[in-house]
């Protein structure tokens, strides 16, 4: 299992039952591959749709029903369309219960930057800072580390998303769940020892006991 | 009941330096008809004020690269490298503006508002030069309005009368923008007689559409 699917399928188990859910693109778009077949979710495309599907058959796509990121898509039978500023009005307005965003780094408070590297790529916000200000549950689904370079840091030193503490970091190494006393390790990867998580975070993580490695089914 | 133009007729009607919000989200729902006629008038020094600017060859990456535009306000540029090339090689104004900001600044403009208040961007780049205001121990955002010189729609179904019909994630901004410009085009897939589109389904009243683009085949 490669490092993104073991954080796919970790992320998968935070998905709750007739909830509405934000996947961002790239690696969180993966997580709804793996949610038990009997788990119905709705998912939200912020491009505006409720209830995103699969891609549709070659050859049987519609140019008006595309995601966030420009790819064609269905929409699900009980799947409503809307406009821009309702998409918003229900991110902002706390009506989505739970998004997961890709992360470029994220620090002990709990803040994530993941829009900027200043002087380098300037991709933009899109709709990561209004997910992060308002979505219940905020969760960071990214790889532990980058080339080598640590993602999980003292302080971000990238231009931040939000100042509103996210609710969980799953990484391919562990699942950190930001506290008040700071990052707390709550579960280990698979086959991964504490001193191996501990080496590749430059954060202050808070070991309470032997944390469990996670369970993937 | 509206008259029918070009897609040339409409692009001269639109000067160099004109102010433009563009409908669509990486290319779905954007005017493409209207887009590539800018191209081919060779559009100069315009603000495009929309979502995003999909990518070169599509939708209004083409007016990018065709460097139709003097300045982009837009929430996300990271799938147009054009865009991005531009920005760091100083040929282009980018004024990034977080999507759920973006659309209500917008629809601020639209209906006489004079401004929102959003908790997104606090504590980031994003609030830099921008008041902040407690509204019960809450910190919000002072965001202004946002008006164009022309609303470009793209938009599914029109009638005689300009009544809008969108489809599925072709909506986007396009309902909203067509609040807040002095002049509206509207480039419909298809034109139908008026009665077509029923009551409930017009998203866009006639009244707003200032000129129609004629049928696209």
């Amino acid at each position: 299992m490669d490092a993104k699917e073991i954080i796919a399928r970790r992320v998968a188990q935070e998905v709750r039952p007739d909830t509405l859910v934000n996947l961002g693109i790239g690696l969180p778009s993966l997580v709804a591959h793996y949610l038990p077949k009997d788990v119905h979710v709705f998912f939200q495309a912020e491009n505006g749709v409720i209830g995103l599907g699969p891609r549709p058959p070659e050859g049987m796509e519609d140019p008006d029903l595309t995601d966030a990121g420009g790819g064609f898509v269905t929409a699900m039978p009980g799947a409503a369309s809307i406009d821009s500023a309702m998409s918003f009005g229900l991110i902002r307005g706390g009506h989505l219960d739970m998004t997961v965003l890709g992360g470029l780094e994220v620090d002990e408070r709990g803040y994530l930057a993941n829009w900027m590297v200043p002087g380098k790529m300037v991709p933009g916000m899109g709709g990561a800072m209004d997910l992060v200000s308002g979505a219940k549950k905020v969760v960071v689904a990214m790889v532990h580390t980058a080339k080598g370079g640590h993602k999980i840091v003292p302080r971000c030193t990238l231009p931040l998303t939000a100042t509103r503490r996210v609710s969980l970091i799953v990484t391919e190494m562990a699942v950190i769940e930001p506290t008040d006393a700071g990052l707390c390790l709550r579960e280990r990867g698979p086959g991964v020892s504490v001193r191996e998580i501990e080496n590749a975070t430059a954060a202050t993580l808070i070991v309470e006991g032997e944390p469990r490695e996670m369970a993937l089914n | 009941m509206k008259t029918a133009i070009t897609a040339d007729a409409a692009a001269a009607l639109i000067p160099d330096g004109a102010r433009l919000l563009i409908g669509g989200f990486m290319g779905t729902g954007s005017p493409h008809r209207l887009i590539d006629a800018l191209v081919k008038r060779g559009a100069q020094n315009l603000t495009v004020i929309a979502n995003d600017t999909a990518w070169p060859g599509r939708g209004i990456g083409k007016l990018i690269s065709a460097r139709a535009a003097k300045k982009v306000v837009a929430s996300h540029i990271g799938l147009n490298p054009e865009t991005q090339a531009q920005l760091i090689a100083g040929e282009l104004e980018v004024e990034l503006v977080p999507q759920g900001t973006l659309i209500e600044r917008i629809r601020a403009g639209g209906v006489g508002l004079g401004g929102v208040l959003t908790a997104t961007g606090v504590g980031t780049l994003i609030e830099k030069g921008k008041r902040i205001i407690e509204i019960d121990g809450k910190q919000y955002l002072l965001e202004t309005p946002i008006r164009a010189d022309f609303a470009l729609i793209g938009a599914s179904k029109a009638d005689y009368f300009g009544n809008l019909e969108y489809s599925l994630t072709a909506h986007n901004f396009n309902p909203v923008i067509a609040l807040a410009a002095d002049v509206v085009i509207a480039e419909p897939h298809t034109i139908v007689p008026v009665g077509v589109i029923p009551p409930d389904a017009v998203k866009t009243p006639g009244v707003l559409v200032t000129h129609l683009l004629e049928r696209a085949f």
